[in-house]
């Protein structure tokens, strides 16, 4: 049975068909990327799946529950854990504070010191500016900040929307190791990504998405050798 | 002596503008609501303080239920009013809330009728501090409001429920990821506000007893200007509004001059500090979404 399994997944807003009927499953252990052009509907397939924009028909089954109707603030405690596209850290509280409502779904206290102290051993930099507004952090640190908060909840399925967005390709390289690195540690990933050279060489499997329906699916490896990618998104 | 008297004054004003300044705040840091209804809310509390202690003779069991009362009333009108309108333009919101405002005053009219009734609470001694002279509601006034205000401050720094509030006023969305139930945080929202708005019920009938099912308007409608002279939806902002109002209101009713044009003057202020500072003065620049 895979981790999470979306099926004929329909989205409107208002009138228009954002997600034309898509279907993927994400199997446990796995990095699966959804790959595709700006519009192409991958941050509406996200959000939708974690129950910020409702949907029309088809069903989003997690775990062996079917999760369509279920809202966003129940998902965190159910395992899944969502870093949205432009980050959205809370600007006004401090790096401390953003990683402590992270861990606000989770009912064991005990817990919370071992955890902050996981984050701060992956990102160095968060424990440094742990008492700093998380406003004033840069992007690259934004990123990071967004990972550890998403990552205090214990996450079976982490849900990354746009980790690249607006860094540079050095803090990329970085932050791809470390998505890498957390899925190596056990926690299934669900990528998204316009960067979809980067996004290919970590993921196990790929799909495609253009204009809100999956056109082609596969192992990533073998979508990076396919000629209609490399044209369309790898730029070769 | 006498510059210290009216700034004592002042304060204790203040204290409960901002009392209830904090209640249109709030909602709108986490609704993104104006309620017109609130200052409507500071009535309904009045009549309960004056059904209860008619009917027991104790003016602190009648706080506490016009406390209770009104913390019902507000997550019921955000319940019946509001909620179904999330989502829809601010408008129809705005104009809801003022149809609220109007079922309100219209409701005790019918139940109380249009004559004010007379709310003596408790009388408090005078304070002398050497030549200085305060009144005692002034100091109860004063000293509760300011110690509410730390509390409430401490809440919402220092507990889980306070920080899931400002999560929940800056990014909805990403409250929701954290797992924090928003709808539940609203609620509260106006449990805290309609509790806040009893109590400057309380104040206001300390000072003067004439009680009127349009008691609440021009409080509510000064108390706003004080939410958004200090920044409109940010707590300290409502708390430096209420008391800078105050402590005006105090000094203009002080001047024979001046006094008839106290309301003048506070909406004046209010028009020269947002040409200034159109974000009031503790508020925050918007933030453009990425």
């Amino acid at each position: 049975m895979a981790l999470l399994e979306v099926k004929d997944l329909e989205v409107y807003y208002g009138v228009i068909r954002a997600l034309k009927g898509i279907s993927f499953k994400v199997e446990k252990g796995e990095i699966v990327t959804l790959i595709g052009a700006n519009g192409a509907g991958k941050t509406t397939t996200m959000q939708s799946i974690i129950g910020l924009i409702p949907i029309r028909s088809g069903s989003v089954v997690y775990n062996g529950n079917d999760i369509t109707k279920t809202p966003c603030h129940k998902l965190a405690k159910l395992g899944m854990s969502q870093v949205p596209e432009g980050r959205r850290i809370f600007q006004e509280l401090t790096v401390y504070e953003n990683l402590m409502m992270g861990a606000y779904s989770v009912k064991n206290k005990s817990s919370f010191k071992d955890d902050i102290e996981d984050v701060y051993k992956r990102f160095p930099r968060l424990k440094e500016r742990k008492n700093q507004i998380a406003s004033t952090l840069s992007g690259g640190e934004q990123q990071m900040l967004a990972m550890g908060r998403a990552l205090m909840s214990h996450p079976d399925i982490l849900l990354l929307d746009e980790p690249s967005m607006g860094l540079s390709p050095l803090l990329v390289t970085e932050i791809f190791d470390i998505i890498k690195e957390i899925n190596k540690q056990g926690t299934t990933v669900l990528l998204v990504e316009q960067n979809a050279k980067k996004a290919l060489s970590i993921a196990d499997r790929a799909y495609v998405l253009e204009t809100g329906s999956i056109v082609l699916e596969g192992d990533a490896k073998e979508l990076m050798d396919n000629d209609d990618i490399k044209k369309a998104y790898l730029g070769e | 002596m006498e510059f210290l008297e009216t700034l004592i004054n002042g304060l204790s004003i203040g204290g409960t503008y901002a009392m209830i300044a904090l209640g249109y705040t709030m909602v709108y840091g986490i609704a993104k609501m104006l309620n017109f209804a609130h200052g409507d809310v500071i009535m309904v509390g009045g009549y309960t303080i004056y059904v209860i202690l008619a009917q027991t003779g104790y003016p602190f069991l009648g706080l506490a239920a016009a406390i209770l009362f009104c913390v019902l009333l507000g997550v019921a009108v955000e319940k019946v009013a509001y909620k179904p309108l999330r989502g829809a333009s601010p408008l129809a919101v705005l104009i809801t809330a003022i149809g609220v405002s109007y079922l309100l005053q219209s409701s005790a009219q019918m139940i109380f009728g249009s004559a004010p009734k007379m709310v003596t609470l408790v009388h408090i001694n005078s304070i002398n501090i050497g030549a200085l002279q305060i009144e005692g509601h002034v100091v109860v006034t004063l000293i509760s409001s300011f110690v509410i205000m730390l509390l409430l401050t401490l809440f919402v720094k220092y507990t889980k429920v306070g920080r899931a509030m400002i999560a929940v006023s800056e990014d909805k969305g990403a409250a929701q990821l954290m797992g924090i139930n928003s709808n539940a945080i609203i609620t509260l929202t106006f449990a805290i506000g309609s509790a806040l708005a009893a109590v400057a019920g309380f104040f206001m009938l300390l000072k003067s007893p004439s009680l009127t099912n349009t008691m609440g308007a021009m409080p509510g409608i000064k108390a706003f200007t004080a939410a958004v002279i200090g920044g409109i939806g940010s707590i300290p902002g409502a708390m430096v509004g209420g008391i800078l109002i105050g402590i005006i209101e105090a000094f203009s009713l002080k001047s024979a001059a001046i006094a008839p044009y106290t309301n003048a003057i506070e909406f004046l202020i209010l028009i020269v500090i947002l040409l200034v500072r159109p974000s009031g003065i503790l508020g925050k620049k918007r933030r453009e979404k990425v």
